[in-house]
């Protein structure tokens, strides 16, 4: 980017124009502030907690430490785009009746985090599924209800494969 | 969610958040979504000294950056200048003195978080930096100067009670270490504030534990009357104590009223640090006497509780701490002395546990060393001493809950133990975890025990009532109250219970502001118990008009009727009508204000029945250790946990999972470090957190004894799980190694050197 005036991201399939930004906004910020997109959260600024993770080029990353004006090349996906048809996906369901939701504030990223995961390796091993949410922290839970959710997507998913 | 609900989520069923589907679209409004327009965003500018003279602040430059709309410091606060909980000691803005690193000092509002960031840049304040007071000891007794008005002991309470000249054929002495915990929710305080068009008003959204509480804070110091501020629950993302105190919330509003503008705040994770009170490092002495079996005959201890600069709710955290120096176990005599001080570290409050998990951690340690001193194990020692309902406490107050410790052991005894750790056990389930640095072969396991007692709701003479609105009509309940939901689950129990009283199915919880009474804090475990209190007595009232109405229609007695799933029905006759048909056409509204019973303050002494109801819990921890190294895997905690009745059995697992995953934080991960008054790690890079990767297997038990004073039945659930995991884990990692370990956190330096 040249100019901070005017740019471009693709977010969830649309383009938005971003404008009158100043050039050190996070992604994150531009997708909270300017797009209207609060879904995804900020909680460490860092990196560490996972809660702002969203998809650039299919790849999950922390919005925090992208910077939104070197994204302008990308597709990016957040969590408002895992319900374009206004249904939850099989993951988010699961969230809510295995009981892994309780402040939620982690819980957009983590979904976004057992997405992925899941798009990688269909069937995970308990160490996998661990280490793969390992970079999302959630202060309510102890994880348990979490991974007890990953296990229903994953059986319900073999079941219909079956 | 879009599933067909064939049974009634009444009490006892695993009734589903109503903010799940929400939460997880990540179409939930958390406080830090909120937007409004021309809002203006504010920041805050804190002292980098512990301990300062403030000599000026010129805020000329910030004022003329473009984008700045206003500045503010303590000279523009319009009512009191200091607020706080129990004593209003703490200033809005620093005056003329800063008394812990972070101390907020001024204010903007601007259009653009990094033109707050310039305009804070741009704020000179001239410090003369003072001694600083860190030694939690040192403030006791007169050798340091008051570092502030109300001088450095916050409170002193001893506890004199039974035939103190007894010694025990057997006495086992020891010192622990507590250090400072971060409640480290995830959602960073924020709140947003619209001024009202003539200025004399505000409407606040903020994240709290306790709405009323803040809104007669804020009142005395905008000098506002309560009605005029307005608040509104924002959503929560997650509380843990540290929301009770005021953080952002005054600072705020009276941008809001200086600019005539919406103002939002919200803290970034290191100013999270700096902006609410943490859980109190303290150091414990303990000395227990008990026969040459093991039984107790008194306990000597010694508090020290590190308040940092302001007091919050320091003296409630210490009467907690030294009225449960003798754990769930009978006690006949003790002799104890507490202290809550000043210092110029960071202020210290409230967090789950509240002052009970430091007690723990050093009850728990003293009963393993009594164990190895009588020569029995840790689970016969509590067993012979385990309290029961009828004893009486230290404080001479009785034991009048439910007490079935002997039966949480047990049941956590019957737990099965994890199998051992495999030969060639993938690195990832090694001590280290991710990290890689653990080798199988020099693993050790070892199993340690943690037994509690927390007592629920507030204490000494406190009436921390709350208050709740029943309205049904046409089939439909709503239900109102100020009970602050911050991820515990209030607001799926309160549908639960208007279903269970009324009949209904459709139940739904009204916003949650000030626009009805309090309802106390959410903390102390309480809520399900006050403010379930609250609902289910509104919700009784609102049934008996029904009946009433049902029964002048029809003819009948209204005594007769009764609720049979979702019908009235006579008890006494055939006549049967679905709650739906039989409230068409009418609106019923009560409201219910649900007190506890009185509780007393304590004596000189320490005596007096100053708590309300308790409830236990026991804990196992399996730990695997590599010594060399330091580090630590916790592999398996089995628990069993006294919950009264069962309302809710998801949200009940999920606190104990979720307290649990705190206490192994306190156990061997989560540290705020501070030297000389400096906070060393306030981020989340730094100040480590339980990870998926950190998390144990955790095989619970309810044990379910209905508890006659609850209104409910139930007893609160949220505080227990994270008491006594810690030391269990500590008690395990010791008996892994074979090395007295007097503190938590436990690091590797507490292991391998």
């Amino acid at each position: 980017m040249s100019s901070n005036e005017f740019y471009t991201l693709k977010v969830n399939g649309t383009e938005h124009h971003v404008s009158d930004a100043w050039i050190g906004e996070s992604l994150l910020y531009v997708l909270r502030e300017r797009l209207g997109l609060p879904g995804s959260k900020g909680a460490c600024e860092q990196g560490e907690c996972g809660s702002c993770t969203v998809y650039v080029d299919g790849a999950a990353v922390c919005s925090c430490l992208v910077m939104a004006a070197s994204a302008v090349e990308s597709e990016i996906a957040t969590v408002e785009g895992l319900n374009a048809d206004g249904t939850l996906t099989d993951v988010q369901e699961a969230f809510v009746s295995e009981g892994a939701v309780q402040c939620g504030f982690c819980t957009p990223g983590l979904v976004m985090a057992v997405h992925h995961l899941l798009d990688q390796n269909s069937s995970p091993s308990e160490l996998e599924v661990k280490e793969a949410l390992s970079g999302n922290i959630c202060r309510c839970t102890g994880y348990g209800r979490i991974f007890s959710a990953v296990d229903k997507v994953v059986a319900v998913r073999k079941g219909v494969r079956s | 969610m879009n599933t067909v609900k064939t049974k009634r989520d009444v009490l006892g069923t695993s009734s589903l958040r109503p903010d799940g589907a929400a939460k997880v679209k990540g179409d939930f409004a958390f406080t830090s979504d909120l937007h409004a327009e021309n809002m203006l965003w504010g920041a805050t500018l804190r002292s980098p000294h512990p301990h300062a003279q403030i000599i000026s602040i010129d805020t000329s430059a910030a004022w003329k950056i473009a984008g700045v709309e206003c500045v503010i410091t303590a000279d523009d606060v319009p009512g009191q200048l200091t607020y706080g909980l129990i004593s209003s000691d703490q200033p809005v803005f620093a005056k003329d003195v800063v008394r812990y690193m972070g101390e907020p000092v001024a204010a903007v509002a601007a259009d653009h978080p990094e033109t707050c960031r310039r305009a804070l840049a741009a704020i000179k304040v001239e410090y003369e930096v003072l001694p600083v007071l860190f030694d939690a000891e040192l403030a006791i007794g007169d050798d340091f100067a008051p570092i502030h008005p109300d001088g450095n002991l916050v409170r002193r309470q001893q506890i004199i009670h039974g035939d103190t000249s007894v010694e025990g054929d057997v006495i086992v002495e020891g010192h622990y270490v507590i250090g400072m915990q971060d409640q480290a929710f995830l959602g960073t305080e924020s709140a947003m504030a619209l001024p009202d068009p003539d200025g004399q008003g505000v409407q606040v959204f903020v994240a709290t534990q306790w709405l009323h509480e803040d809104q007669k804070q804020m009142s005395a110091c905008l000098n506002l009357p309560p009605e005029k501020i307005r608040l509104v629950l924002g959503g929560v993302g997650g509380a843990f104590g540290a929301r009770e105190d005021i953080s952002l919330q005054v600072h705020t509003a009276l941008l809001a009223l200086r600019t005539s503008r919406p103002v939002k705040m919200q803290y970034g994770r290191e100013e999270s640090f700096f902006g609410h009170v943490h859980r109190h490092p303290a150091t414990v002495w303990m000395r227990h006497h008990a026969t040459k079996e093991g039984k107790i005959v008194k306990i000597e201890a010694r508090f020290v509780f590190d308040g940092g600069a302001y007091a919050s709710t320091s003296s409630a955290v210490l009467i907690n701490g030294v009225t449960h120096t003798q754990g769930p176990y009978k006690c006949p005599a003790a002799i104890v002395d507490g202290y809550a001080v000043r210092t110029n570290n960071p202020p210290c409050g409230a967090m789950r546990g509240f002052g009970v998990v430091q007690a723990c951690f050093a009850h728990e340690g003293q009963m393993d060393k009594l164990a190895a001193a009588v020569g029995t194990d840790p689970v016969s020692i509590r067993l012979l001493n385990a309290m029961e309902t009828g004893d009486t406490l230290i404080t001479g107050q009785p034991v009048e809950s439910v007490a079935p410790v002997a039966r949480l052991i047990r049941e956590t005894n019957e737990i099965p133990l994890p199998p051992d750790l495999s030969l060639n056990a993938n690195e990832l389930d090694l001590p280290g975890g991710s990290g890689i640095t653990a080798e199988r072969k020099h693993i050790k396991r070892g199993i340690g025990w943690g037994v509690s007692i927390k007592n629920i709701m507030y204490s000494e003479g406190f009436d921390d009532y709350s208050t709740a609105k029943c309205t049904l009509s046409d089939g439909k309940v709503t239900l109102k109250f100020a009970t602050s939901e911050v991820g515990q689950g209030f607001v799926t129990l309160a549908p639960q219970i208007a279903r269970s009283v009324l009949g209904v199915t459709d139940a739904v919880c009204d916003t949650i502001d000030t626009q009805i009474g309090s309802a106390g804090s959410t903390s102390a475990s309480r809520q399900t118990w006050m403010s379930g209190g609250a609902v289910d007595g509104a919700c009784r009232l609102v049934r008996e008009r029904l009946f009433e109405h049902v029964g002048a229609l029809n003819n009948i007695e209204p005594i007769r009727f009764a609720i049979e799933d979702d019908e009235i029905v006579d008890t006494a006759g055939t006549f049967r009508m679905s709650v739906i048909e039989a409230s068409q056409g009418i609106t019923i509204s009560e409201t219910f204000e649900h007190h506890h019973r009185a509780t007393e303050e304590l004596d000189e002494n320490g005596q007096g029945n100053c708590h309300v109801a308790f409830a236990f819990v026991a804990h196992r921890a399996v730990v695997d250790v590599d010594p060399e190294l330091g580090l630590v895997k916790v592999v398996q905690i089995a628990t069993a946990q006294d919950v009264g009745q069962v309302l809710n059995p998801l949200s009940l697992l999920g606190q104990i999972e979720g307290g649990i995953a705190q206490g192994l934080g306190l156990a061997v991960m989560e540290e705020i470090i501070v030297q000389e008054g400096r906070v060393r790690n306030p981020s989340f890079t730094d100040y480590l957190l339980p990870t998926a990767l950190d998390a144990p297997v955790v095989v619970a038990r309810m044990v379910e004894e209905y508890e006659p004073q609850a209104p409910l039945g139930a007893k609160g659930v949220g505080e227990p799980p994270c008491i006594s995991v810690t030391p269990a884990i500590v008690a395990a990692i010791r008996d892994a190694i074979g090395k007295d370990i007097p503190r938590c956190p436990v690091r590797p330096q507490d292991i391998c050197l």
